[in-house]
């Protein structure tokens, strides 16, 4: 299919501006751009089109099942969309004043009484664009906390488990802490032996997802908590994975002080190809002078963002967050109130009945049951007929499957890590789990069959280490340019 | 709920084949100590028709009926409806991060074509598929610049916007740099005073058109930055680049800028897209998605997610940032309008806010009112004197159902009586009279 750059023809225009016949003030010579941005030139109709063909060149969840592994890709509900849409909601400036905005602030409001709730903690901040984000936040709030006890010198370390998101070291490290990794048990929980030679008085704290991303809840919970509170260091949450648990166990009862919320996966905003999300923050109220400004506050029957927090750790976004993301998750969250619990309850469900069925087909690392995901590994499948969790991967798609999380946690070779969430139908469960089982049968009998997937795809297998070796990061107008980043 | 397809029988089948009786047996690895035993304080459950009542209730406690000259980093363009209906493709709304490219090459062409975009727009040579927004590209743009050139001191001017600053501020203390601040100069940035801060700093980042609305002397800036040593960082306005001369094209290293702009609705702060580009030799400590070109195994032309060992999921407390969810969508929503623009729409637009703007400033002189930095040419948003505390001038306006700007005294002590007028190509000739009445009766 062609780049939108190549269907340009110089002259046509998609939209017009409006011409107010006025004079245009002068930029300055050495201001004014020499040269026009070689942006594309199409009328209206051929834009739609162009982007129309390339989402049939694209697979959602409105499209089919998409059992992703840690993402909790599940049905994002349209009238969500129409809400956030609301010309009361789109058309609001967010540096309007509090009084402009009391519909707005009443929602985020509201919002955060559920999520404090959900998680059993005391006060709430939307701020934070997404998980990654939460956690760079909650990390900040750690750092603010024990500044202020005078012990900020002194705690240094944040223990993180090796099957954690790649996010987690990568904020200890954005927030300038230093990591101590810590073992897993034959059980899949954290290694409490191995936690407990770790963690002292230079131990900031612990960042944890309950259940892991092996689909576990960690049995160990209680010890864990009396570990790190017990050496007077803090416990985060990733909430990665709290489509598990929502009314069935609380991070601030297992102990955790900072939890964040992917609202693009639990409360269903649509993750749009890559984003946007939400990542709101839960906190202990012991954390709550630190949480970034403006804070949303209730006074009676008014709404307000309050700025003057002294020891606020200052913004980590700009204004209160991404609203159109907290219109659609508040609007998920009261369509099904109380019963989030069956939501948790049936997202488990589907999860072990998947499990059940494929178990005796792949390798099972951990003889347990899971949560709302599990991993499989597909080592024998690897050693006995040289198909790998990559190559399963690219032969689900020609069933008409999105393939789950592949080759992560680390802690599992030839990982696959499957996802079914709430929202699916058991004939659809049932059918990725025949094409799973169907294709250990094919590795038998006709390897080069999945070695070749996929076979109905818009593309073919694609070359990942060109694209590497030679970055090609832009469309290259002429034939003197390469497109190619000089590395 | 009708979310569920599970039937009663569905479930028994379904926990036989698991082999438990109930659903209670399901959670028995979680400890008795921290189940929660009660049923979710929550407000009850809505239906679907209960539900759009209650949101539009909310909807309409927001006045969104003044006539808007608020801007302030956020402002009221006009978003095409073919931006919309692009944006509802369920295959392009439901999807998740393109790591299986075979399923997901809509998203990653469109991703790479927004690349290009913004390396046309701001004359770079590569761009990631986005950023949270226009504040948190700045601190990518520090952990950049600190690693780049190994020093720990930023510097950015005073006349950018407050809340890039902030956040700057908030992020560098986790990344062992100090911030320090260049004040403006009667409403722009003095080169010389840059010079003088840009020894031994990492990065001089600067916003222009800046927070006040002035053109600063960019390229000069973006000198007296390389002079020290440090990474030049234009914090800029994707519609003023039709207009404007591009940071790559007076030697800055690194663009940064917010979104909304281009694309994206107002929604009360978000969800937006930050963009960040970059020259070449910087690509490796870009951070966040970037998509690249390949073939696949019978030749034709594909795109994937590339330079992957820069990320969190690969190398882990080593990345060069710990972004994973970005802003794909209202990116994608950027591309389409640039697409419908083009670059004489996008120039066009340009002129007419530049035009309706330097209406309202000559009407508001005429009228009495001072400019707070009347010797500066401006693009689209101006500061002008109201002779009185801002926010009684704003308040004034708005009982006239104009809401006529951002009181420049919540952040700039001494700017109190100040307001910061924004006029997008959306206001009307007889929009901006009705301004000049509200802010001088």
């Amino acid at each position: 299919m062609k780049l939108i750059y190549e269907k340009s023809q110089a002259g046509r225009r998609g939209t017009g501006v409006p011409s107010p016949g006025l004079p245009v003030p002068e930029v300055p010579s050495e201001l004014r751009r020499a040269t026009p941005p070689r942006l594309p030139e199409l009328a209206e109709p051929e834009v739609l089109r162009h982007f129309t063909e390339l989402s049939t060149r694209n697979f959602g969840i409105d499209t089919g099942f998409y059992p992703l592994g840690s993402c909790t890709m599940k049905y994002n509900p349209r009238i969500n969309e129409r809400l956030a849409g609301l010309r009361g909601f789109a058309n609001l400036h967010p540096l309007a004043e509090d009084d402009a905005a009391q519909g707005a602030l009443e929602l985020e409001w509201k919002l955060q009484e559920i999520l404090r709730e959900i998680t059993g903690l005391d006060a709430v901040s939307l701020q934070p664009a997404a998980g990654s984000q939460g956690e760079l936040t909650g990390l900040m709030l750690f750092r603010a906390y024990f500044e202020a006890r005078g012990e900020g010198e002194r705690r240094r370390k944040i223990v993180i488990p090796d099957t954690a998101h790649g996010t987690n070291p990568a904020s200890v490290t954005m927030a300038g802490y230093e990591l101590t990794p810590v073992k897993t048990d034959a059980r899949g929980n954290i290694d409490v032996d191995d936690l407990r030679g770790k963690v002292d008085d230079t131990t900031a704290g612990l960042m944890l997802t309950n259940p892991s991303t092996l689909g576990l809840f960690d049995e160990n919970i209680e010890a864990i908590r009396d570990i790190f509170h017990g050496a007077g260091a803090l416990m985060y949450y990733d909430g990665a994975n709290l489509n598990a648990v929502c009314g069935i166990s609380r991070p601030g009862d297992m102990g955790f002080d900072v939890v964040h919320i992917n609202l693009h996966k639990t409360f269903s905003q649509p993750h749009g190809g890559g984003g946007p999300g939400g990542g709101p923050i839960a906190v202990r109220s012991s954390l709550e002078p630190f949480l970034p400004v403006p804070v949303v506050v209730r006074d009676r029957d008014s709404f307000r963002l309050e700025y003057d927090r002294p020891q606020s750790i200052g913004k980590v976004r700009a204004f209160t967050g991404p609203f159109g993301v907290f219109v659609r998750s508040y609007a998920f969250m009261r369509a099904w109130g109380p019963a989030l619990r069956e939501m948790s309850e049936v997202a488990v469900l589907n999860a072990n009945y998947m499990l059940a069925r494929l178990k005796d087909a792949y390798d099972l690392p951990y003889e347990r049951l899971c949560m709302h995901e599990f991993v499989l590994s597909a080592r024998s499948l690897k050693r006995e007929h040289g198909i790998a969790a990559f190559d399963v991967a690219k032969r689900l798609m020609d069933y008409g499957f999105h393939p789950p999380t592949v080759y992560f946690p680390l802690v599992v070779p030839e990982a696959l890590m499957i996802e079914p969430t709430e929202t699916e139908a058991k004939e659809t469960l049932d059918a990725f789990c025949d094409a799973m089982i169907a294709i250990v049968r094919e590795a038998a009998e006709e390897p080069e069959v999945i070695r070749e997937a996929p076979h109905n795809r818009p593309v073919r297998r694609l070359d990942e280490a060109r694209a590497v070796k030679q970055p090609v990061v832009k469309y290259a107008f002429a034939r003197n340019e390469s497109g190619l980043a000089q590395v | 709920m009708s979310y569920l397809s599970l039937t009663d029988s569905d479930r028994e089948a379904m926990l036989a084949a698991i082999g438990v009786d109930t659903f209670e047996e399901l959670f028995r690895d979680i400890p008795a100590g921290v189940r929660f035993n009660r049923e979710l304080a929550v407000p009850p459950a809505l239906t679907e028709a209960e539900l759009q009542r209650h949101l539009e209730e909310l909807a309409a406690k927001n006045v969104v009926d003044e006539v808007c000259f608020l801007g302030a980093g956020i402002y009221d363009h006009h978003v095409p409806a073919v931006v919309d209906a692009v944006l509802q493709r369920g295959e392009l709304l439901t999807a998740y991060t393109p790591y299986q490219p075979e399923m997901s090459q809509g998203i990653l062409q469109a991703l790479f074509e927004y690349q290009t975009a913004i390396c046309e727009l701001t004359a770079m040579d590569v761009s990631n598929a986005s950023g949270y927004d226009g504040t948190t590209v700045a601190a990518d743009a520090c952990y950049m610049a600190k690693h780049a050139t190994g020093r720990s001191r930023i510097v950015v001017t005073e006349a950018t916007s407050p809340q890039v600053r902030q956040v700057v501020k908030t992020y560098a203390p986790g990344f062992g740099l100090e911030v320090v601040e260049v004040p403006h100069d009667g409403g722009i940035t003095d080169p010389d005073r840059v010079r003088e801060a840009a020894k031994d700093a990492a990065a001089v980042i600067f916003q222009t058109p800046n927070f006040f609305g002035c053109l600063e002397p960019a390229p000069d800036l973006a000198a007296a930055a390389n002079e020290g040593g440090a990474l030049a960082v234009a914090h800029v306005d994707p519609i003023s680049l039709g207009l404007l001369e591009a940071p790559g094209n007076y030697g800055c290293a690194i663009a940064i800028g917010e979104g909304q702009q281009a694309g994206n609705a107002m929604s009360y702060g978000g969800p937006h897209y930050g963009f960040l580009a970059a020259r070449s030799d910087l690509i490796r400590r870009m951070p966040g998605r970037i998509v690249g070109e390949t073939v696949d195994t019978d030749g034709e032309r594909g795109f994937v997610l590339t330079l992957q060992t820069r990320e969190q999921h690969i190398r882990r407390e080593k990345a060069t940032s710990n972004i994973t969810t970005n802003q794909t969508l209202l990116a994608l929503a950027g591309l389409v309008h640039l697409s419908l623009l083009g670059p004489q729409g996008l120039r066009e637009l340009g002129e007419t806010c530049m035009a309706l703007a330097g209406y309202a400033k000559e009407r508001l002189t005429e009228a009495g009112l001072e400019l707070a930095f009347p010797d500066r040419p401006t693009f689209k948003e101006f500061a002008v004197r109201t002779g009185r505390n801002a926010r009684e001038t704003l308040a004034a306006a708005r009982a006239q159902f104009v809401y006529a700007g951002y009181p420049l005294g919540r952040d700039y002590p001494g700017l109190d009586d100040t307001l910061l007028v924004a006029v997008t190509e959306k206001r009307t000739v007889e929009e901006i009279d009705r301004l000049v009445e509200a802010l001088t009766r």
